[in-house]
C-alpha cells in the first residue's frame, strides 16, 4: 500500500503530514505494563472506594433510580447480536435489531398517548433541548419558556443549546411547589417558540400538564404551516395553508415510569414528550449510559430528531424494518438537520423494551400504584420527624422533596456512617439559593417499609444531633 | 419522465428551477424543478408546499421537495407572493417526476418585479450549464 501512494514508510506519512512544531518526538511517559492478576487488584482495590446502592439503604433519585433490574435484561443485553452492533443502517443483517427498535418505539407511543417516537436519543436533558430545536425548526420564533420545575441539569443543558441556536430562555418560577399559572400565561407571548415543563417535576410534584398546555395555546399566535420551506421562516399573519401544530409547541418532560399511573401527555395537549429512559430496565450505573425518549405528534414527525425505524414489505411482500424518513440525519441532511445524533443507546433502549415487556400492561400500572403509596408513606412519615417539612403539599408519585431544619450536608454525613443515604442535597447539585436546606427523597420498588422506617430513625436522629451539635456550638 | 427535456417556453434558473410567465398576465408565473433536479433526486416522497400569501425572493429558497435520498431547497427564479399552491402533491408527490413541468407545478405566484425574467436563462443556455 505504501508503494501504492508513493511513499517510502509509514513513519514518513506523519512526518509529511504532521508539522515538526506540534510532534512530541519522544515516547509517551507512561509506567510499564502490569499482568493480567495485578491490574485486577488494583482495579479492585479502586471499585471498593465506590459506596454503591448494593451498599448502603439508598434513597438517592433526582433523575436516576434505583430500580429492580430483572436478570432478563442482561441475558438478553449480553447476546452478542445486541451487544457489539453499531448502527444498523444496513437492514438487510440488522432485521432483529430494527425490529426491537420498531416494538420499543410502539411500546414508548403507548405510554405517551402520542403517535410517533424515535428509536431513542441520547439522555433526558438533551432530549429536552432537542424538542425545543424542534420547536424552532416548526416555528422560527426564538423565545423558550421553561418551568424552574424542570430538573436542573435539563435547564442548563436547554440554555447551552438555546444560546448555540440563538434562542433565549425564560424561566417561570414554582409557586407552593408547582409552576406558577399566572408567570406562565403571562410569560407565553407570539414570539414563544416552546414552553416546556416537567411531568412530575424535579421537586417530586404532579402539575396540572392539562391546564399548563391550555394556557399555553391559548396565547396569541395561531397554527404554523407545516414545511415553511425549511428556512424557518415565519408564516404570514393569518395565512391560511395546510394545518400543522398550534404555536407555542407544548413539551413535556416526563419520567416513564410514572405513565401507568399518570395520565398519558398525549392526552394532556402536550406535544411532544421526552424523558430520562434509566429507570427502565437500566442500573445506575454511576451514572450511564442509558436513553432518552422522544414522541410527538404526528405533523411534527419530519422534524424529529434521532434514528426511525419503519415497517415495511421486501420485494418478497414479507414483512421487513428500515430506518426510515433518513432524510432528516446529518449524514444526508449536514448543517441542515435535525439533530447532530450519531452514536447509538439502542442496547440500552434494548433493555428499556425488555423490561416494559417483562413488566407488561398490568404491571407498569401496579408498579405506579406502589410507588403512589409507599411514597406518601415515606412522606408521612419523615414529615413527622422534628426539623423536617414538607416542601410542599402537591401530591407526589415516586420522590418528594423535604426542608431540614440543619446543614443537608452534615446530616447525610450521620446517616452514611449508619449505612444509609437519605437522599440528594438539593444546593449541592443546583447551586441555587433556595435550595439550602432542601433534601430529595427517593421511593422505588426496592425501598420497603422497614427500610423506610429505617430511614425516619437513622435520618429523625441525624438531624436531632445536628440541632444539637449547633446548638452547643 | 424518462427522457430529458427542457420546454423552449420557459425560463430556468441554474438552480434548476423553471418559470412559466401566464400567456395573459406577465406579472403571474407559475414554478417548478427541472427535469435535471428531480432525476437527481430520485424518487419524490414528500413535498409540503408553503402557505398561499408567502412572500418569495429571487435566488432564495422557499420550498423543500425530500426524496429518498435528500431533501432539497427549491430555489425562487423570480420575486412575489404565492398566489396558489399544488395541494395534489402532498398525496402524490411522484407527480414532480412524471410530469415537473405539467402536473408536477409546484406554486403560482404574483411576479413583484417582473424584469427580473432578464437574467433567467432560455432553454439553450439552461442545457449548457448542465453539460460544463
Amino acid at each position: 500500500m505504501l508503494a501504492a501512494i508513493g511513499v517510502g514508510s509509514l513513519a514518513e506519512i506523519f512526518e509529511r503530514q504532521i508539522p515538526e512544531s506540534v510532534r512530541l518526538g519522544r515516547e509517551l511517559d507512561l509506567p510499564t505494563g502490569l499482568g493480567e492478576q495485578d491490574v485486577y487488584e488494583h482495579l479492585r482495590s479502586l471499585a471498593a472506594r465506590n459506596t454503591s446502592t448494593e451498599d448502603e439503604l439508598s434513597f438517592l433519585g433526582a433523575g436516576m433510580y434505583d430500580h429492580y433490574v430483572p436478570a432478563l435484561i442482561d441475558m438478553l443485553m449480553e447476546r452478542s447480536e445486541f451487544l457489539t452492533p453499531y448502527t444498523p443502517y444496513q437492514p438487510e443483517i440488522s432485521q432483529g435489531g430494527l425490529q426491537v427498535m420498531f416494538e420499543y418505539q410502539t411500546a414508548i407511543c403507548e405510554l405517551t398517548g402520542l403517535p410517533v417516537s424515535n428509536a431513542s436519543v441520547y439522555e433526558g436533558p438533551s432530549a429536552v433541548a432537542a424538542a425545543a430545536y424542534l420547536a424552532k425548526l416548526h416555528n422560527g420564533a426564538r423565545r423558550i419558556v421553561a418551568s424552574a420545575g424542570l430538573h436542573p441539569h435539563s435547564l442548563q443543558t436547554l440554555r447551552t443549546n438555546a444560546h448555540g441556536f440563538g434562542m433565549e430562555v425564560v424561566e417561570v418560577p414554582l409557586r407552593e411547589g408547582v409552576t406558577d399559572a399566572d408567570a406562565w400565561a403571562a410569560a407565553i407571548d407570539d414570539n414563544t417558540s416552546a414552553s416546556i415543563f416537567a411531568q412530575p417535576n424535579f421537586y417530586g410534584a404532579i402539575e396540572d400538564a392539562d391546564a399548563l398546555s391550555a394556557a399555553a395555546k391559548a396565547s396569541t399566535w395561531g397554527p404554523s404551516p407545516i414545511g415553511n420551506g425549511g428556512s424557518g421562516a415565519r408564516p404570514p399573519v393569518g395565512g391560511a395553508g395546510p394545518v400543522g401544530g398550534a404555536n407555542p409547541v407544548v413539551i413535556a418532560q416526563v419520567d416513564p415510569i410514572t405513565l401507568g399511573i399518570l395520565r398519558p401527555p398525549g392526552e394532556c395537549g402536550v406535544d411532544v414528550a421526552v424523558g430520562e429512559g434509566q429507570s427502565l430496565g437500566n442500573r445506575l450505573d454511576f451514572g450511564g449510559p442509558s436513553f432518552g425518549l422522544f414522541a410527538a405528534r404526528e405533523e411534527y414527525l419530519r422534524r424529529m430528531p434521532g434514528r426511525i425505524a419503519g415497517e415495511t414489505v421486501d420485494v418478497d411482500g414479507r414483512r421487513g424494518f428500515v430506518l426510515t424518513l433518513q432524510t432528516r440525519e446529518q449524514h444526508i441532511r449536514r448543517e441542515k438537520a435535525t439533530s447532530n445524533i450519531c452514536t447509538s443507546q439502542a442496547l440500552n433502549a434494548l433493555a428499556g423494551v425488555v423490561y416494559l415487556s417483562w413488566l407488561g400492561r398490568r404491571g407498569i400500572v401496579e408498579l405506579g400504584e406502589l410507588l403512589l403509596a409507599r411514597t406518601h408513606y415515606a412522606r408521612e412519615r419523615l414529615a413527622a420527624l422534628a426539623g423536617v417539612e414538607k416542601l410542599h403539599e402537591q401530591p407526589v408519585i415516586r420522590e418528594f422533596a423535604l426542608h431540614l431544619d440543619a446543614d443537608v450536608a452534615a446530616v447525610k454525613r450521620r446517616c452514611a456512617s449508619q449505612g444509609v443515604n437519605p437522599g440528594v442535597d438539593v444546593h449541592a447539585l443546583s447551586g441555587r439559593e433556595d435550595d439550602r436546606g432542601v433534601l430529595l427523597v427517593a421511593i422505588t420498588e426496592r425501598r420497603t417499609r422497614a427500610h423506610i422506617d429505617r430511614l425516619a430513625d437513622v435520618l429523625g436522629a441525624a438531624i436531632a444531633a445536628e440541632r444539637g451539635a449547633a446548638v452547643a456550638a | 419522465m424518462a427522457q430529458d427535456s427542457y420546454p423552449a417556453d420557459l425560463l430556468y434558473h441554474p438552480e434548476h428551477d423553471w418559470a412559466r410567465i401566464d400567456a395573459d398576465d406577465p406579472a403571474l408565473a407559475t414554478l417548478g424543478i427541472t427535469w435535471y433536479a428531480q432525476d437527481a433526486l430520485g424518487e419524490v416522497v414528500f413535498f409540503d408546499p408553503p402557505p398561499v400569501g408567502t412572500v418569495l425572493a429571487k435566488d432564495s429558497p422557499y420550498a423543500e421537495v425530500e426524496s429518498v435520498k435528500a431533501v432539497s431547497d427549491v430555489v425562487a427564479p423570480l420575486s412575489g407572493e404565492i398566489v396558489a399552491v399544488n395541494e395534489s402533491l402532498t398525496d402524490n408527490p411522484g407527480t414532480i417526476n412524471e410530469d415537473p413541468y405539467g402536473e408536477g407545478w409546484l406554486v403560482k405566484v404574483r411576479l413583484s418585479d417582473p424584469a427580473e425574467r432578464d437574467v433567467l436563462l432560455d432553454a439553450a443556455a439552461y442545457r449548457a450549464t448542465l453539460a460544463a
